[in-house]
């Protein structure tokens, strides 16, 4: 194992596989101008031409709030994403990860789109030594509890594992952080394991709450396992706002730990 | 230009050099966050087109290198800097930062930070002068990478079919963040770009305010007296690196130095000297007076006013509700 940062994991998987080029988009912001080319063209090709025709490409895309970039350079783009039939979607939360998932998303025959985020590059984890493919679709048990599962992916499993750490700490509550890698297949199984065994379900996400991660995983947990629910579950989410530059209003529209803590708090009645 | 035209510019011009390194200088401090793209070397540009097109009458928008545009146009300095300072008393009350200078009031119509946005925005605008029959022009100001967007060429065509009164300045400034035009362009000279549009287009040295007056008085004309559309194309440099996180390894110090030979600023005080309509120490006089305004001024005004306070965070997201009601609720008032 070495320990190193998510973006040189990022570089190693480029290294190690040349024959298919990603494509780096550098900011989601930016692609939307390449929607009509990502969705109508690669995501469905295969379909219109009846398995014909395939586009086995991958886009990287950085996105999130990042320290006052202002409304047209902070968006989270995954949710518009994740809707796309043909298209796959994972975003990488450590440099394990990161590194993993760039190469099965090039070996990958589908058009698969890796969401980054741009405060992340800096992260240091381990990576495996030898070549390491992670599957691309699934959740991961980040860390295993009892009492509430926290689902997040990407930024926001950091904020689950710190709130898990507090909740563990100061109040007792034995949280289980699910890392819902994959967002375009999300992993019902896993949801669904997961709720059965805590029966509370927190979802966490930078992004806006409609028609995002959070609404898409309680749907989930409605068809799976609803009569496991011992409460209404409840979704983190940035407010409905474009970002703003201010540093103030930037910090109050964008959530943290702090965010999941107080969530968890109130599903007990301890808020 | 005239003496005393050319004399009032020069003033404005250090004005906008020194509010752009005092901006530096705030950001080094952390006073300003975010992304910060600077003008300075490129000054001549929009001084020079906008001295042949009226501020604060005609429509101009550009992109994210937006704060000298804005200022030309009307805006005022103090609150330029305090939207870069993230204050509510900031010309986009704190919400847009350093890309997003807005003033309505003065007709400058933004700062937009995808590249090649406004082109279409700009035809938008010109198109409703058009509509509204008014004797305003629509200026849109980019810079050269942006040519390469796709809807550079949809905004042309519409423009040229529908002869909507927009003048298309190029700042030249020979590179896109860091990739040289050579690199990225596959034709190098921008106003050749239009001729498949038939939209008349010119070029010329955009360092010497003069030159640039001259060709966008010919420019403006044209657009004003109902003739459709213009490119005008003005070689340029920026002395700084596209924004605050580029140091500039993708150019040489030799080739910086060269441009520096050619200031804008300089070009236009020498020649005022030589005229005789100006001395070294009353230019020096100027750029004390500019610092000291913009010390005892702009900076502190910035640094007094207040924030946005965090109730306001969904204020300006959507049209105050109250006014909306009979539509919003099938209701009448």
């Amino acid at each position: 194992m070495a320990n190193i940062m998510y973006w040189e994991a990022i570089q190693r998987a480029h290294d190690e596989e040349m024959a298919r080029d990603p494509l780096e988009i550098m900011s989601v912001n930016f692609a939307w101008l390449a929607m009509d080319q990502m969705f109508n063209s690669a995501a469905k090709v295969r379909y219109m031409s009846g398995g014909q025709l395939t586009a086995p490409c991958v886009f990287r895309s950085a996105g999130g709030a990042a320290h006052q970039l202002g409304a047209q350079h902070s968006a989270r783009m995954e949710k518009v994403f994740m809707g796309i039939a043909g298209l796959r979607v994972v975003t990488p939360s450590n440099p394990k990860q990161a590194y993993g998932l760039l190469k099965s998303a090039i070996r990958c025959d589908d058009p698969v789109f890796i969401n980054e985020h741009e405060l992340m590059y800096n992260m240091k984890g381990e990576v495996p030594d030898s070549e390491y493919f992670h599957p691309l679709e699934g959740s991961e048990v980040a860390r295993a509890g009892t009492d509430v599962t926290l689902f997040g992916y990407n930024i926001s499993v950091h904020w689950c594992l710190k709130a898990a750490e507090i909740l563990d700490k100061q109040y007792g509550i034995s949280a289980e952080v699910v890392d819902l890698y994959s967002l375009s297949p999300l992993d019902r199984a896993g949801i669904k394991a997961s709720v059965s065994k805590t029966h509370r379900a927190v979802i966490a996400e930078e992004d806006e709450a409609p028609v995002g991660v959070g609404s898409e995983v309680i749907a989930i947990i409605n068809e799976e396992c609803f009569f496991e629910l011992d409460a209404a579950p409840v979704r983190v989410h940035s407010a409905l706002v474009p970002q703003p530059y201010n540093h103030t209003l930037e910090k109050a529209a964008i959530p943290d730990h702090e965010d999941v803590v107080k969530a968890v708090l109130k599903l007990f009645g301890k808020a | 230009m005239k003496i005393e035209d050319k004399k009032r510019v020069l003033r404005e011009m250090v004005l906008h050099r020194r509010f752009e390194e005092r901006c530096y200088q705030a950001y080094i401090e952390r006073k300003i966050g975010g992304f910060l793209h600077l003008y300075p070397g490129q000054e001549a540009c929009c001084n020079g087109v906008m001295e042949a097109a009226r501020p604060g009458h005609d429509y101009v928008i550009t992109g994210y290198r937006d704060h000298v545009h804005a200022i030309k146009c009307g805006a005022d300095p103090k609150e330029v800097m305090a939207e870069l300072y993230g204050k509510e008393t900031g010309s986009s009350k704190g919400r847009g930062g350093s890309m997003h200078i807005f003033d309505a009031g003065k007709r400058f119509m933004g700062g937009y930070a995808l590249v090649g946005g406004p082109f279409p925005l700009a035809a938008g605008i010109a198109k409703a002068i058009q509509m509204k029959g008014g004797d305003e022009i629509a200026i849109c100001f980019l810079g050269d990478a942006a040519n390469n967007q796709g809807v550079f060429h949809e905004t042309m065509n519409m423009a040229a079919l529908w002869k909507l009164p927009v003048l298309f300045v190029c700042e030249n400034n020979l590179y896109g963040i860091g990739t040289s035009i050579e690199r990225s362009t596959a034709v190098v000279h921008q106003h050749k770009r239009v001729a498949a549009y038939n939209i008349p287009a010119d070029e010329c040295d955009g360092q010497d305010i003069e030159i640039v007056y001259e060709h966008a008085r010919r420019a403006v004309d044209h657009v004003r007296s109902g003739n459709g559309p213009f490119f005008l194309e003005l070689m340029t440099y920026r002395y700084r690196g596209h924004s605050m996180s580029d140091s500039r390894g993708y150019r040489s110090r030799e080739e910086e130095e060269l441009w520096k030979q050619r200031d804008p600023i300089f070009i236009l005080r020498d020649r005022l000297i030589k005229e005789g309509a100006l001395t070294m120490a009353e230019f020096e006089t100027i750029e004390k007076e500019t610092d000291a305004y913009i010390e005892n001024e702009v900076i502190k005004f910035s640094e007094e006013s207040p924030e946005p306070r965090v109730e306001d965070l969904e204020k300006y997201v959507l049209a105050e509700r109250d006014t909306q009601l009979p539509w919003l609720t099938g209701k009448a008032a």
